[in-house]
């Protein structure tokens, strides 16, 4: 009884908790949606939604700043890219039937192996944590900041070193591409889908 | 039950604002132009100086028939505009427009990074335009769209970054409380950055590629007709306003004027307002249009290291002074 007492039941959800459920399924059955459908643009525009919906889940969870952060780069930098490069390959309106790559067993297999071991990582790390939500945001920008510069500076510059290399590498390979379309005895075809590919 | 009158009021005012300003905008827009090329501009529109004209465009507008093309994904046709047009709407919720917690919409906490990712969306609405048309002018204003997007959202976000540092906080409200007169000459490269990639994201004159008229004929809005087409104008107006108001807040110092601020803040706001708005209306009749590889070389050539020289000068002069 104290334990039912001291933790809030699954039984009395709040409206907050009602919300996050129902965001959840929306942005799960936009995510289906966008791995499903035959429209190749149909698909970038439904990763808007579900990109939209972890946005709002996390608003629900009061973490303020990544929400935002998650608006900024993935809906407007992301999909615009992704977005950008459909149109560059003149992706047509309608279905393309031959938009599969054969592998939807093997993705199944990953994407649910993925998700297994991060719920299990989200569940062994947080089991009965509740977040307080009448109280001070736990997810505000100062309390994101203060924690990330001062318990978690380590990972954090070794990402960005990360990020770095991959910045160089980028630049490295689409270089590289550049230089290949320049030497004389490549052909012209094949110059011109390396160039499409830099620009991708 | 008081509670739920202020939202409404809130909401109301920042609609009435969402529908009112861009339209002022629009008409001085016609007035300037039409006077700095030695003309009169509409005339006749409402009687005094054609005050109404934009009134009577508007119902024009909602006069024409609504076509959608045959070979268009009609679905996303028909979303586009409202996807262009809405984000500008949240982004005034959040702009401080006086002193105190009483005169903004809804006060943000991260609001720097609410305002730029909200106006980041907007753009969707013009690549949507773009692609569902099936037009070849239009996937090209798309496509030109997403470059420019691309290649200004990081000037974009480095200015306002800087003044997040000066600040020490990303709530609008909260920059605005921390501002002193000498930030806006510590500050100024950073204002005209954001300033500049601003206008070319919202794709003004002389950054129009992506609608450039003469050769792609409005690209992503080329199949637009009636009030849809309408609702496009009105996000670039709207855009004017959101873009003004935001440089006024981050850079020029918001509510604070020269003589204080007591009662009068929202008269400085709305001034300094006007006054950027004016310029990008004076822009677009001074300058050239600029070439699709003249944009990507001013971006990424001249606007991102002279962001990045801003942020190193804003660190430096916070340490020192601190």
């Amino acid at each position: 009884m104290t334990l039912a007492a001291a933790h809030p039941g699954f039984l009395s959800p709040t409206g907050v908790e009602i919300a996050f459920l129902l965001v959840g399924l929306a942005t799960f059955g936009a995510a289906l949606v966008t791995v499903t459908t035959k429209q190749l643009v149909h698909a970038a525009l439904w990763l808007v939604v579900t990109l939209g919906g972890l946005a709002v889940e996390y608003l629900l969870l009061t973490a303020e700043f990544i929400a935002w952060v998650q608006v900024l780069i993935y809906v407007g930098s992301v999909v615009v890219l992704l977005l950008f490069g459909l149109m560059l390959t003149k992706a047509p309106i309608g279905r393309s039937p031959d938009a599969d790559s054969g592998n939807r067993w093997a993705a199944l297999v990953v994407a649910v192996a993925a998700a297994a071991a991060l719920v299990w990582v989200v569940v062994d790390a947080f089991r009965t944590t509740w977040i307080d939500l009448d109280g001070a945001a736990a997810g505000s920008t100062a309390v994101t900041g203060a924690s990330l510069f001062q318990n978690w500076v380590l990972p954090f510059e070794a990402l960005s070193v990360l990020l770095l290399a991959a910045l160089v590498g980028a630049i490295v390979l689409s270089r590289k591409a550049k230089a290949d379309a320049a030497a004389p005895q490549v052909p012209e075809a094949r110059g011109e889908q390396a160039a499409e590919e830099g620009a991708r | 039950m008081n509670g739920v009158a202020d939202v409404a009021l809130r909401l109301l005012v920042v609609f009435v604002v969402f529908l009112a300003f861009p339209l002022i905008v629009g008409q001085t827009e016609h007035k300037v132009m039409a006077h700095m090329q030695g003309r009169l501009g509409p005339m006749y529109a409402g009687g005094f100086h054609g005050w109404a004209q934009l009134v009577a465009d508007g119902v024009k507008f909602a006069q024409k028939e609504d076509v959608v093309p045959a070979g268009a994904d009609r679905r996303i046709f028909r979303l586009a505009p409202a996807v262009a047009l809405l984000p500008y709407l949240l982004v005034l919720l959040a702009i401080p427009i006086g002193p105190g917690r009483g005169a903004v919409g809804q006060a943000v906490d991260a609001g720097v990074f609410f305002v730029l990712a909200v106006m980041g969306v907007g753009v969707l609405g013009s690549l949507m335009a773009g692609w569902a048309s099936a037009n070849k002018f239009s996937l090209l204003g798309g496509l030109r769209t997403a470059a420019q997007l691309l290649a200004y959202e990081l000037p974009m976000l480095l200015a306002a970054a800087s003044v997040a540092m000066a600040a020490g906080t990303v709530s609008l409200t909260g920059i605005l409380d921390a501002f002193h007169w000498w930030w806006l000459p510590w500050q100024i490269v950073g204002a005209i950055v954001f300033f500049v990639a601003g206008l070319a994201e919202l794709q003004r004159p002389p950054f129009d590629m992506p609608v450039a008229d003469s050769e792609i004929i409005f690209g992503a809005y080329t199949e637009y007709t009636g009030l849809r087409f309408a609702l496009f104008l009105l996000a670039e107006y709207a855009g004017i306003v959101v873009l003004c108001g935001l440089t006024t807040v981050l850079f020029l110092g918001g509510w604070h004027g020269p003589w204080g601020a007591d009662g009068l803040g929202w008269v400085w706001t709305l001034l300094k307002t006007a006054v950027l708005a004016f310029v990008v209306i004076w822009l677009r009749v001074t300058y050239p249009r600029l070439r699709e590889d003249q944009l990507q070389k001013l971006s990424w050539t001249l606007l991102v290291p002279l962001s990045l020289a801003q942020i190193a000068l804003t660190g430096i002069v916070k340490v020192v002074i601190s």
